[in-house]
């Protein structure tokens, strides 16, 4: 829903090196990315389909990193983010965003966990259990 | 009909919903339906209809959207200023036997409308407007990244306001307190329409502020005028930078979170419930998550309007230019690690509660140095005491002592104290009023000039500056003493009548701020009535230092003919030093956005959503929705999105300024 024309009336001159200097890849890169992205899926179906770890907990943990390392391939080989593209300032956006994605979930968690723990029991069964 | 077809019809909509029945709100019905009737006859009776929707409900403008944004805030203030008052006097009369003039049910309404109005349609509107109407000017670009996705945003805000309004008239508002907290705000506690009204009106002007959010950060990291470095933005367009990082990162955290309590309103889920595994802890702590951020979105343009004042108004560059970027950053990310100190009663232990108390009290820190800075730029400079001067000033006074008495409150061990007391509602009044609103008209004030071309009656302003801050102190220094007695907030009755006397004094420093928001449209009329006595020609009215002085006031459509070349901070003064002289010949076309009606139209047909999703009408929901989405895709087949401004016009708009700036020397 941007206005056609937007790049007509910038300040000319005012890019100071960014605008559409993001790489656009290669084919070797995307074949690459598309390369990894299955794999990255095929591992965790594999793990859980075949139970190859001794505790779901431990299966949970392992899909859940391989997500990241899934997510940081689509950003790199789909995505083109380096920290040359826009002048640096798509990375700084990323670092910006993933320090912000952390101090919310880490600090909820925290919070909320530190809450329970100081919470009342919620009945007298609870209650009665407590040391 | 039988009722299942009237059911079906109107969901929830009965005759019961129109409050026939309460004398006070019929009362106010009536006066806003003649004045909105008079208005409505008289831009007829004028003909101003078409003018009105090609020139400003239309236009993509920046200068213009400004402007509608701030007379939106001015006039949702005057609401959210009736709701305050009436707050005032009901608890200055409701002692003992006496139960003042409001039912409990009509006073928490009141309540909950004062907070919702004034921060998210009133404080939000003006911090937009200003930043529109200086950012783009002061960067030296011709309109914003993108000037649909403004004016788009601009009416999302109107719907936001208009749903919020509706609910005086047409059912209840939420009576939950400003924030809706579960399990109160849950279906158990509230299953009338109020929360609902809320809940969509903060999602309606929730998409605006998010977009407009959006196309400020872009329009500053990408349509800076050549040489303009980040260090040599003036410090308004830093303070909205990180204003507006802050409302795109945090804004949809609060979206997330209403949708949830909307998932528990509308499909009964358990988020937010006592039972089924709810939690509704987990909403407090994410409403703060963003509601944190949400008051250095309001305060830091503040700082921003008080940077620019201070140095326009002492002569001096700016003390410590680059210690004020810095200490913008710095709270700009410490405004995240602070939102607990909202509930350090709510059950978290020593160590949650003292993280969050330091890191609290580390903001002061950066806060401070800005302080300094600019009482070292007022130091032996050539201070002008004109009426943005004096509301700088009444700020630095009056948000010291709010910043201490916020000191204060985050040492977990006095927040026991105090929390949830008039002690805090003295707190950020204080920093709120003394710091966003005394910022915000000390903006006006200052760009007023720059977008009508008539500076404002300066008497009046004085009037209205003096009012608010005697009246700021008449009313909350009682709060604050009320506070540390212990009387708690939202309280319609009380029982110990030797707190009365403390009322008193503050409803009548109520009614001193009313005179100060009177004087403010008396300051508004008087100098359109003497606007030729007022007129400035020159464009830079103040001895400016910035790029928005270079240009004709008020600016033409594409603000500057040839963009300017920026060499050192402050850019505009440095022009001045060199000897700038205008460019008078070579003008060519100029490239701009055209306007459209597709904001407008969005926007309304959003606000229906709103309407029927709160009243559970749900065939007229579908509708809209889809009339939503069809319109949308509609727009996207406009293709008469730009024109040009031909060479001729240009020259002749730049050939009156030269004839007019020729006849003043």
């Amino acid at each position: 829903m941007t206005a056609a024309g937007h790049d007509t009336h910038h300040a000319p001159g005012a890019h100071e090196g960014h605008g559409h200097d993001a790489g656009h890849g290669s084919l070797k890169d995307y074949v690459i990315g598309f390369g990894l992205a299955v794999i990255l899926t095929a591992i965790p179906f594999w793990l859980v389909m075949d139970h190859v770890l001794p505790t779901p907990q431990m299966t949970a943990v392992a899909v859940m990193g391989l997500a990241v390392i899934q997510v940081l391939v689509h950003m790199i080989f789909f995505l083109h983010m380096n920290s040359r593209s826009e002048g640096g300032w798509t990375l700084l956006a990323l670092m910006f965003t993933l320090i912000l994605v952390v101090i919310t979930l880490s600090g909820s968690l925290w919070v909320m966990h530190n809450l329970n723990t100081n919470m009342m029991p919620v009945d007298a069964h609870d209650m009665k259990q407590m040391p | 009909m039988s009722p299942d077809l009237v059911k079906f019809i109107f969901g929830r909509l009965t005759w019961e919903a129109i409050p026939l029945h309460e004398p006070i709100l019929l009362g106010t019905f009536i006066v806003v339906a003649l004045g909105g009737l008079t208005t409505l006859g008289l831009l007829t009776r004028y003909k101003l209809w078409g003018y009105l929707w090609r020139e400003w409900l239309t236009s993509v403008d920046h200068k213009k959207i400004g402007v509608m944004y701030i007379i939106l805030a001015i006039v949702m203030l005057l609401r959210g200023f009736a709701d305050a008052l009436m707050m005032r006097a009901q608890q200055a009369m409701a002692f003992g036997d006496n139960a003042g003039y409001l039912p409990s049910s009509h006073y928490d309404q009141i309540f909950t409308a004062h907070g919702v109005i004034m921060i998210f349609f009133v404080a939000m509107p003006l911090v937009t407007g200003l930043m529109n109407l200086a950012v783009p000017l002061q960067i030296g670009a011709r309109d914003v990244a993108f000037p649909f996705l403004n004016n788009f945003s601009f009416w999302m805000t109107v719907g936001g306001a208009v749903t919020v309004m509706l609910s005086l008239f047409v059912g209840e508002f939420a009576r939950t307190g400003w924030l809706a907290y579960p399990p109160l705000s849950n279906l158990a506690y509230s299953p009338d329409v109020g929360v609902d009204y809320y809940i969509w009106a903060l999602q309606i002007a929730g998409v605006g502020t998010t977009l407009s959010g959006i196309n400020l950060v872009v329009t500053i990291i990408k349509m800076r005028a050549p040489g303009m470095s980040l260090m040599k933005m003036p410090v308004f367009t830093w303070t909205s930078l990180c204003t507006n990082v802050l409302i795109v990162a945090t804004f949809p955290i609060l979206t997330a979170t209403l949708a949830l309590l909307t998932a528990d309103r509308y499909l009964y889920t358990n988020f937010f419930t006592n039972d089924f595994g709810g939690n509704p802890m987990m909403y407090v702590n994410l409403i703060w998550i963003w509601g944190h951020p949400e008051v250095y979105i309001l305060i830091l343009p503040a700082f921003g309007v008080f940077s620019e004042v201070v140095s326009t108004f002492c002569g001096k560059r700016l003390f410590g230019y680059s210690s004020m970027v810095y200490a913008t950053v710095v709270i700009t990310i410490l405004s995240y690690l602070v939102w607990l100190h909202h509930f350090f009663t709510m059950g978290s232990g020593a160590s949650v509660n003292s993280f969050f108390g330091i890191t609290t009290m580390i903001i002061s820190i950066p806060t401070g140095a800005k302080i300094f800075n600019w009482l070292f730029t007022m130091y032996r400079g050539r201070i002008r005491y004109e009426v943005p001067m004096l509301w700088t000033l009444g700020f630095m006074v009056t948000f010291v002592i709010g910043g201490m008495t916020g000191v204060l409150l985050a040492v977990p061990p006095a927040d026991f104290v105090l929390h949830n007391s008039l002690f805090l509602i003295a707190h950020f009044h204080n920093v709120i009023i003394g710091g966003v609103v005394f910022g915000m008209f000390a903006g006006i004030t200052y760009w007023f000039p720059k977008a009508f071309g008539f500076k404002l009656d300066p008497f009046w302003g004085k009037v209205s500056f003096w009012c608010w801050l005697v009246g700021f102190w008449v009313a909350f220094t009682p709060l604050y003493v009320l506070g540390l007695m212990g009387v708690t907030r939202r309280v319609s009755r009380f029982e110990d009548p030797s707190l009365q006397i403390w009322f008193v004094i503050a409803a009548i420093g109520a009614v001193i701020i009313l005179g100060g928001i009177v004087a403010f449209i008396v300051q508004i009329v008087v100098s359109i009535r003497n606007r030729e006595a007022l007129r400035d020609e020159t464009g830079d009215p103040w001895g400016g230092r910035t790029l928005e002085w270079s240009t004709s006031s008020p600016p033409p459509a594409y603000n500057f003919a040839f963009t300017p070349v920026v060499h050192q901070l402050d850019a505009w003064w440095d022009m001045k030093q060199r000897g700038y002289g205008r460019p008078t010949t070579g003008f060519i076309p100029i490239h701009m956005p055209a306007n459209t009606g597709a904001g407008v139209i969005l926007a309304g047909i959003s606000t229906v959503l709103g309407f029927a999703l709160i009243w559970h009408i749900w065939w007229l929901a579908a509708v809209s929705f889809v009339a939503l989405v069809a319109a949308a895709i509609a727009h996207t087949f406009n293709f008469k999105r730009d024109y040009y401004i031909p060479a001729e016009e240009v020259v002749r708009v730049e050939d009156a300024r030269t004839e007019a700036l020729r006849s003043l020397t």
